[in-house]
Formats: C-alpha cells, structure tokens, sequence
C-alpha cells in the first residue's frame, strides 16, 4: 500500500460574504490558484478531484454542480462529491490514491452558512418522524449537551469561557479566522445567555468559507512540497441517531477513529468543536495529554465554515508538520447533532 | 489496483409510487436486510456502509444517512454519504468497491434510495437561485431538445423512442420488484399516450418511484469465502464535466465517451459489442437508449438507433439492454444507478430470474446525472481477472 501525504493547503477568510453565492464559485477559485501555485501544478495535474458541501445549506438541489465550474473540468475529470464536510472528501480522496488509480487529488469544501438562519436549518438533520417536527435546532441540541456536563459536574461555565478565551487569543495569528481577540474568561462570563447554558463565546460564529487540500501519493509528494505531512492514520466512525438512547457525555465515535487512527503522541491537535464544551469532550475522548497543543489556529470557535471547517481542521494540523512546527499532528471533523459523526487524520513529517 | 472485489448480494425493494407502508428507514432497511441475506451475511459482517442519494430536498431531511446509522447497522462504523447528482446510484456502488480495492476494507454495504413520496422533486427541482440559468422544466423539459439534436443527427426515425419503452415496460413485467407493471404495453398504446416534452411521450418517461437498492462488496477472500456466486468487479469508472461550456456536446457529451474509454481500458476490453453480454443503461427517457449505445462506444455515432429498430437490444438479441425494465419502470431517483449496477451483477451471477439473459457472464452498469455531465459505470464478471 503506497503511503499519502498532504502536500497542500487553502482556505478562504471566514466571513459573512455578501459577494459570495451559494455555489462556492466566488470562494473556491481564489484558493485554487493559491493551492497551485504553493505546489507548483496546475489543474491538469490532478488525477482525482471530490468535493463536500450541503444541499440543504446552499437552499438548491445540486449545489455542487455549479461549484465544478470553479475547477473548469474541460476536457473532463474524475472527480465525486460527498454531501459532509470536505474532510470526508479528503478520505474518499485517500482511498482513490490507495488504490492506484490516482497519484495526485484535491479534495474541497464549502458552504455559505449565513443564506439562512444556520441553527434552524441544521435542525432537518434529526429524525424526520419524531424529532425534526419539533424544530429542536442545533444551538438548543448543543445547550442540552452542555447542560448535562454542568451537571454531572464535568465543566463548568468557567471552564467552557476558558476554551473561548483561549481559542480567540490563538486566533490572532490566523488571518482567516472570523474572531479572535484578547478577552478574559470573566469577562465572557459576565454576558448574556442566547441558549442557556450557551453564551455566544459557547457557540462558533456563523461565517462563509471554503478550503482545499492538495493529497499526493509516496512518488510524487516530494515534487509538491518540501516536507510533506504523511498521513499515518485516517479513519471515521458514527453514534447512534437517536439523542434519547446515546450518552451525551460520552463521543464513543471519536475515541474509536482517535484509537483506530493513532491519537497518542502528538505535538498538535486541530480539533471541529463548534461549541466550547466540545472541545472538552473530543480531548477526553481522543486521551489528548498535556503534551498537545490544541487548536493553534484558534479552531472552529474562531471560524466555522459550515462543510470546509473539518477540512481546514486538517489543513491547519497539515500546515504545522509542513512548516516544522510538529512533528506529529492529530485533526479531527465532525459532523451532525451533538458530535454524532467523527473522524481523526494522523499525520507526521516522516 | 490493489485488491481484486466482488459484488457478494444484492438487495432491493418493491419500487412503487408511494412506499405509505414504510418509513425512509423501513424502506432501505429492506434492501439492505435483502442484501445481507443474499450474500447470507448479517450487519455484524460489514466493515462500513456508503449511502447515496440525490438531492436531499426530495425527501426534506438534511443528511439523512445521519438519521439511518441505526437501521443501517452502521453505528461505530464508518459511514459514507455520496451525492453526484443522478449518477449517484452508480457512483455509491464504485466508492464502495474502492474502499475494498485500496485495501481499507473488507465488506462494505453500499445502500441507495430516494422514497419521493415524502417531499416533490418537481419543486426541488424548480427552484431558481440566483446568478444561474432557471430551467423550471423539471428533466424532461430539460433533457428534450437534446433528444430533437439527436433525431436530426442521426436521421433516426420517429417510433424508436416507443419501441425502447415497449422493450423496456415489457422486461419490467419479468421483474416483481420493478414499480411499472405492463405486459400488455405496445407500440401503439405508447404512440397514443400524451406528448409531455416533444418528442418524449408519457409512455417514454421514467416513473416517480419510491425504492432502495443495496450491493454487498467483499475482497477476494470474502468472495472465495462465499457459499453463491459472486459479481467480479472488473473495472470502474467516472468523468465529469460542467453543465455547460462552449463546445459542450450534449448528445455525445465527452465524459461520457472518456468514462467509457477508461473503463473498457481497464476491463481489457477491446470491442465492447461483442465482449459484453447484457448492459443495464440509465435510460430515464426512451431515446437515451440510442444515445448511450453510441457514447458508450457499442454502435458508431448515428447508428445506435439501427440496434434498438434490429430488435439487437430486447433479451435474446445481440445486447440486451435493461432486462430488469431499467429506469424506464422504476425510478427511485438517488437508487436507480445502483439498481443498474445491481441488476449488471445478478445477470453475471445467474440470479435474474424471469428476465435473466442466458449464459450472461461479463455486463455493464451504467448511470448518469446533472445535465449529461457526471457518469459512472462498472464492468462486472462471473470470473475474476
């Protein structure tokens, strides 16, 4: 089995973007040339293109469709789509390149999370029988989440305004990040609720944003990138649907991609927690020790493009092997109500 | 490639109008439990499941395949959710064998449905957003004046669409499962019924279906493994381009002719008409049967029409196309590519039933989507390579 590396990293500031449609084409085509011109290809090198974005966000059937007029497929390419955040993209990337018949793949994400009241729709991904008819929507469901927590004396508020706090400091040095800021746990504390528990340093800005990630296999890695980020462990799993009958406070699909992918050891972790008492459950779950410093890019909290945050995740964990920042970097992406879906990428710089 | 894989059961449901007796999770918990029980392997076998469906707004639930972890037996599993437009069908099937062909795993489920009954792919279909070309007209409105460039091309004439739809409807009478039921149909019933979209009569047009299919893939251990037969998978295949460009040919789009080109390359087939003994073809409006006979390279372009009028392309002819009664008698939309790939595979396994084409041992499924831009296919056979 040939070993993989990323080789390439992109992403778009995360904003509201007034000048942006739904399509991803007004995001996508500026980090293309970016992403390019860092590896020195043109498109014409990629033997395998896949993409990830939502339906549901972009209010159209087929919104991907006309995000394939930012690549410019003429003549045409192999290319598939993912209707998940761009980090499944990159493992149905992965698996292309595992299987010979691509040396060289790309894989995006984008979303415009602000065509519409963000929270209300995501409410659509829980049962459609039973639940979704309620409108729980997807601050409320979190809110349940982290009361729980604060209950069964897990966290506290402190706690979860210290993840913010620290998440926008380290903000500072990203320059697509949508907050950041030096402001004290205290003073976060001393605003208002929007879903009590949550105050709006709990949950993640809503913002527009896309990401690429250029993949290379073990023969051409090297032409791309000086220190390319190998890939070690890639895999995902998924909990139970039904809210009533999964333990909240445990994210069983996390720890097992995280065990499965090879969690332990490493210098940096870049994990999706949209809210702030996620975080502390993915680094429960994933056993990250003290050893790890997590989310230098000041993570999703401080910037979360609906379906490109999980795969900027990996770009970010990428960029800090690429750089010599790490030696070994942990992403993670998750997806659906209260971390139902999850996957962990593993990569080193040797 | 790596790992040679195998298609091990296959799975579908009694496609209808509407599925009231069942839930969306009822509805693919029946394939896949039909899947399962075809390969005699129980959810506990399955290393990951890849779903796929169209557009999400034709049921109204955003990532469905979050909700179906349970009934898919998918929890602590890896779950894939592919969308590609209407060659998604086709597409979830090739994904699935890639994750046995790149050695990740060992059996993966890969389980498509679209249950339109619980929302109207006519508006999901129909809305305009803004900065793109409205076309309002659903796919057949969309797919028409393609059709008329492909009669004037080829001088074709007029009664071959109805002579695809009574060869098709017919099979569709061999095969319980399929949703339109008419034996009787003929070519002058399907000339009679309603002109919808010139030259695409009602008796031409695919069905709204409610319906799941399901496909078990195994490495070459499992398929060695399993007590029945097994569908080789020879070779895979997908191109896409966009909607449209300046030179875009939307009769003989090129991604069609260079997914084909690829695929009969890696299959080490080198004449497709006589290599192959039976095509499932994504044919959602009769005249699609002559068009992809020629993008697929089975008949030079112009000509295709001349196999379905020769009677080469109904069961005991040259190339049976669509014996199952294809898209033309059901059509669960997001299912409808993984029920062609499906039906390619039972015909290699000898498991086709009443519409089986005798001694069928290499065959192809096809599907595509968007607007003749995204295709997928793949090559199964009774032998391994």
């Amino acid at each position: 089995m040939t070993r993989v590396a990323v080789a390439g990293f992109a992403q778009s500031p995360v904003r509201v973007r007034e000048d942006a449609t739904t399509s991803g084409v007004e995001m996508l085509v500026p980090i293309f040339a970016e992403v390019f011109g860092a590896c020195g290809i043109s498109r014409s090198d990629i033997g395998f293109w896949c993409s990830g974005s939502s339906d549901y966000l972009a209010g159209r059937a087929f919104s991907f469709v006309s995000a394939v007029d930012a690549i410019g497929a003429v003549p045409p390419i192999m290319e598939s789509h993912v209707e998940m955040d761009g980090a499944w993209a990159l493992y149905e990337a992965w698996v292309k390149i595992l299987t010979g018949e691509a040396e060289i793949a790309l894989a995006y994400g984008f979303g415009k999370s602000s065509g519409a009241e963000l929270r209300r729709v995501l409410a659509l991904q829980l049962d459609p029988y039973l639940v979704a008819p309620l409108w729980p929507d997807a601050v409320s469901v979190a809110a349940l989440q982290a009361r729980l927590g604060l209950e069964a004396g897990r966290w506290t508020e402190k706690d979860m305004a210290e993840v913010a706090a620290r998440s926008r400091a380290a903000a500072a040095g990203n320059p697509a990040a949508q907050l950041s800021g030096d402001v004290t746990a205290e003073e976060l504390l001393g605003r208002p609720y929007i879903a009590e528990p949550l105050r709006a340093h709990d949950c993640a800005p809503v913002g527009d944003g896309a990401a690429v990630v250029i993949m290379a296999s073990q023969e051409r890695a090297a032409d791309l990138c000086e220190r390319p980020a190998w890939i070690t462990g890639f895999e995902h799993r998924i909990d139970s649907a039904s809210l009533g009958a999964r333990d909240l406070l445990a994210v069983p699909s996390a720890a097992m991609a995280g065990r499965a992918a090879g969690a332990d050891g490493v210098d940096v972790a870049e994990l999706h927690a949209p809210f702030t008492h996620q975080e502390l459950l993915l680094r429960e779950a994933l056993g990250l020790g003290g050893g790890a410093e997590v989310n230098p890019s000041g993570g999703a909290l401080c910037g979360n493009p609906m379906f490109a945050a999980g795969l900027a995740r990996i770009g970010m964990a990428a960029r800090a092997v690429m750089s010599g920042r790490a030696g070994r970097a942990l992403a993670h992406a998750t997806s659906g109500p209260a971390l139902q879906q999850n996957l962990v990428c593993v990569m080193e710089a040797h | 490639m790596s790992v040679q894989a195998a298609v091990l059961g296959v799975g579908q449901t009694r496609h209808r109008s509407k599925r009231t007796d069942v839930s969306i999770a009822g509805l693919c918990r029946e394939a896949a439990d039909r899947a399962l029980a075809d390969a005699e392997l129980t959810a506990a076998d399955i290393d990951a499941v890849v779903v796929g469906k169209a557009p999400d707004l034709f049921e109204g639930v955003m990532m469905p395949e979050l909700y179906l972890a349970d009934a898919l037996g998918a929890v602590g599993k890896p779950v894939l959710r592919v969308h590609t437009a209407g060659s998604v069908g086709g597409a979830t099937g090739n994904v699935a064998a890639s994750l046995v062909q790149a050695g990740v795993h060992r059996r993966v489920l890969a389980l498509a449905f679209e249950k339109q009954s619980e929302s109207n792919a006519m508006w999901a279909l129909s809305i305009a957003p803004p900065f793109s070309i409205p076309v309002v007209a659903g796919a057949g409105g969309y797919f028409a004046p393609h059709i008329r460039a492909y009669i004037r091309r080829s001088g074709a004439p007029g009664h071959i669409g109805a002579m695809v739809a009574v060869k098709d409807r017919r099979n569709g009478a061999l095969n319980p499962y399929a949703h339109l039921q008419q034996a009787d149909i003929t070519l002058e019933s399907v000339q009679a019924s309603p002109m919808l979209w010139a030259p695409v009569r009602y008796d031409e047009t695919c069905p709204s279906s409610d319906g799941a299919c399901a496909v078990v893939i195994g490495d070459e251990q499992a398929a060695r493994d399993s007590a029945g037969p097994v569908a080789w998978i020879r070779a895979t295949a997908m191109r896409s381009e966009p909607t449209m460009f300046a030179g875009k040919d939307h009769v003989n789009p090129a991604a069609g002719r260079e997914a084909a080109a690829a695929l009969w390359r890696k299959a080490g087939i080198t004449d497709p008409l006589n290599e192959i003994d039976v095509a499932e073809i994504y044919v959602p409006f009769s005249w699609y049967e002559p068009m992809w006979l020629e993008n697929l390279g089975f008949a030079k372009p112009g000509e295709g029409w001349r196999m379905t009028e020769a009677g080469e392309t109904a069961i005991g002819g040259r190339l049976p196309v669509n014996p199952s009664g294809g898209v033309l008698s059901s059509n669960p939309i997001g299912a409808s590519g993984l029920l062609r790939f499906a039906e390619a595979a039972l015909q290699v396994m000898g498991k086709a039933g009443a519409h089986q084409v005798p001694g069928a041992r290499t065959a192809l499924g096809h599907a595509y989507g968007g607007g003749s831009q995204f295709f997928s296919m793949w090559v199964v056979s009774s032998l391994p390579m």
